[in-house]
């Protein structure tokens, strides 16, 4: 627990007060916080750079609460998918066919035969399809030992193939009032899609953080032989991680339904590769053993702000596209140069050298 | 110690029944509307190329996209060809680049069509085909996307993307004109950013506007589909609180950027859509949004082009014309739909 930079003699005083001074935040179980908080202050220079190049925007109260929901709003759908997403990386996997499930339900959700089912006919087909795509995923991957890069990708393929097959490559308009709604309206002042992310994200963190499904997870990402040694069924439980993607994915395709009214095969394009980047500058390992569904919703989060950001001062999408590269390269590199090291490196002095 | 272990096939058996029960429940709520109407030539109507010639096989490629509007131009050629009792009608798949369409090409030139129709995934990376064919005496008509060499088609068809933007840059100034605003706030919403097509539209639109004195206040890229539409609509609104005229180059992402724009209630700006489509034309008609008009870029243009490679392959010309053979280029108008001719046009959504 204690750190390099300590001198010897407050090694046995530190230990026992564990709790207050330095060394709870230099200690590694912190380093989450310390990440999580590295991406608020993210958020915050974007939105002090947003003030400041438009101020006569940012000085309208009433717009900048729009804003906000509006920023949320526009992350709300990805924010669902990137935390099914991130339970998927946590355990050791990938699953590159989110948005594939996305479209698929979608498309699924908004034929006519499911329309006339109404409002609830649509929601459960669309569930029913990210479930069964997830499941399929699952099989996959863990009982037909496929890698689950190939498995995903394959069914990335598939699932476009099918969606557009459905749909007769139209575009397919929701004319279920209930199901448009879900995108404007509003309970208690805070959009309804705010909620549903809201409840997903909790949700999620429960799951991992407070079940044994959640240690579960860490435990077969981290080390799937010794979880499997100690009693784990580990191909039932990464089965069912990829379930639980697959309906995220479903949840996440009746929000962009609703916004979109209407969906199409060639919806949510592209939409793994934001959702593994949010997990990514959120702390989570690509290798898997490691990760915080806290930090999956700031990185989505700071993704739409810089999109907000780049809209509202007119700049264009490939500008926006190289800083956000930018900012994933710059996340994995202080994942990887772990800040304890740079601060030992400059807090170097002849004594301890 | 013997260890029991618990009998689940009947667990087993009842979950996979439910399992293919939700399958087949699931399997029912697939069925679709049909493809809607195609944008045909009309039966007899007096013009003496309608009268059957000799037997002419059309060979047929257009990709396989994901759009409504690439949908609709194969949905077309496949109309047309039927309406017509002496064309035997062959396609080819595409394939999902240039590449893979060379090589289906090739396959239909051994089978020696009269006429081949094409509508290229890329104009450039097709050119040397195009050349090929002409060679080996097939004639080529070229849809859409242009080949640069005039030696590698018999006739190109295409719509005028340059010409869409001047069209909907005429409409908004007319009307801002008439309603006495100076200095307008307009924005636009274009498509996929790396298409030639999408830059020859925002040019024609932004030159116009500058003639005029005008310019486009914030410009966002969506990717021709809806839920891109109602993102880029969504931040172009926060961006613009007050917006004078906004035009969306495609009325298929506008049924999102119309989602986006309800969503925040904005009625004070109007909207100009592109490419013509029947919801698009009917919501002009019945004037309850801010959708106001719209400029054509009709996938129509595949039925003539059909329609054309028939009289080619039958050594007619066009009647209206005094020549007798058909032309090299036709570069289809863009027109602009509004309430008042959205009846004339509504036959021709897509």
């Amino acid at each position: 627990m204690s750190t390099g930079t300590q001198a010897p003699g407050d090694t046995a005083a530190a230990d026992a007060a564990p709790v207050a001074g330095p060394n709870w935040w230099r200690d590694e179980a912190s380093e989450p916080i310390r990440r999580n908080l590295g991406l608020v202050g993210v958020l915050a220079a974007l939105i002090v750079i947003g003030a400041v190049t438009r101020p006569d925007l940012y000085g309208d109260p009433a717009w900048v609460r729009n804003n906000i929901f509006t920023i949320l709003m526009q992350a709300s759908a990805i924010g669902v998918v990137t935390v099914g997403m991130t339970f998927v990386i946590i355990g050791g996997g990938i699953d590159l066919s989110v948005g594939a499930i996305m479209a698929l339900a979608g498309v699924w959700a908004t034929t006519q035969a499911t329309q006339s089912f109404g409002a609830g006919g649509m929601i459960f087909a669309a569930l029913t399809v990210g479930l069964a795509v997830g499941l399929i995923n699952g099989v996959l991957i863990s009982y037909g030992r496929l890698v689950p890069f190939i498995a995903t990708l394959a069914m990335l393929v598939a699932a476009r193939g099918l969606a557009a097959k459905i749909s007769g490559k139209q575009t397919q308009v929701s004319s279920n009032l209930d199901i448009n709604s879900i995108a404007t309206d509003r309970i208690l002042g805070v959009p309804v899609l705010v909620i549903i992310l809201g409840l997903v994200v909790a949700a999620g963190w429960v799951l991992l953080n407070r079940t044994t499904f959640g240690r579960r997870t860490v435990a077969v990402g981290g080390n799937p032989e010794a979880a499997r040694l100690a009693g784990i069924n580990v191909r039932l439980h990464t089965l069912r991680l990829y379930a639980l993607s697959g309906l995220c994915c479903g949840i996440a395709a009746i929000m962009l339904t609703s916004q979109a009214t209407s969906a199409q095969a060639a919806m949510a394009n592209l939409y793994e590769l934001d959702a593994i980047a949010a997990a990514i500058i959120g702390g989570t390992l690509l290798s898997g053993g490691r990760g915080t569904i806290i930090g999956a919703l700031f990185g989505v989060v700071v993704f739409s702000t810089i999109t907000n950001l780049f809209a509202i001062n007119g700049l264009t999408t490939e500008d926006q596209n190289m800083v956000k590269g930018g900012i994933i390269v710059a996340a994995v590199l202080v994942q990887q140069f772990r800040l304890k090291s740079v601060t030992q490196f400059l807090s170097r002095t002849r004594a301890n050298t | 110690m013997a260890r029991q272990t618990p009998d689940v096939s009947r667990r087993r058996f009842l979950a996979s029944g439910a399992a293919i029960g939700g399958a087949a429940l699931l399997a029912a709520c697939t069925s679709n509307a049909t493809p809607n109407n195609a944008q045909t030539l009309g039966g007899d109507s007096g013009n003496p190329n309608a009268a059957p010639g000799r037997r002419v096989i059309i060979g047929f490629s257009a990709p396989a996209a994901d759009h409504g509007w690439i949908a609709a131009i194969t949905n077309n050629a496949k109309k047309q060809a039927e309406a017509f009792s002496d064309v035997e009608f062959k396609t080819v798949a595409a394939g999902a680049d240039a590449a893979a369409q060379r090589a289906a090409l090739t396959g239909l030139l051994a089978e020696k069509p009269n006429v081949i129709v094409l509508l290229p995934h890329d104009g450039k990376e097709l050119n040397a085909w195009g050349l090929e064919a002409m060679r080996a005496g097939i004639p080529v008509v070229n849809l859409d996307r242009a080949f640069p060499d005039p030696a590698a088609y018999r006739l190109q068809i295409k719509g005028d993307n340059y010409g869409m933007g001047v069209s909907a840059a005429n409409y908004v100034i007319a009307q801002l004109k008439a309603k006495g605003v100076s200095n307008p706030i307009i924005g636009e919403i274009a498509g996929l950013d790396f298409l030639e097509l999408t830059q020859e539209r925002s040019k024609g639109f932004a030159d116009t506007l500058k003639a005029a004195g005008f310019r486009v206040a914030n410009r966002r890229a969506a990717e021709f589909t809806a839920d891109t539409g109602q993102r880029e609509a969504t931040q172009l609104l926060q961006a613009l609180p007050r917006m004078d005229a906004l035009w969306n180059h495609d009325d298929d992402q506008g049924i999102g950027v119309l989602a986006a724009i309800n969503a925040a209630n904005r009625k004070e700006f109007f909207m100009v859509g592109g490419a013509g489509a029947l919801k698009a034309i009917q919501d002009i008609q019945a004037d309850n949004t801010v959708l106001k008009a719209t400029v054509t870029y009709s996938p129509s243009m595949a039925s003539s082009a059909i329609s054309l490679a028939r009289l080619i392959g039958q050594g007619r010309g066009m009647s209206d014309l005094v020549e007798l053979q058909v032309p090299k280029e036709i570069v289809l108008a863009s027109e602009t739909i509004t309430k008042e001719n959205a009846a004339n046009y509504l036959k021709l959504g897509f």
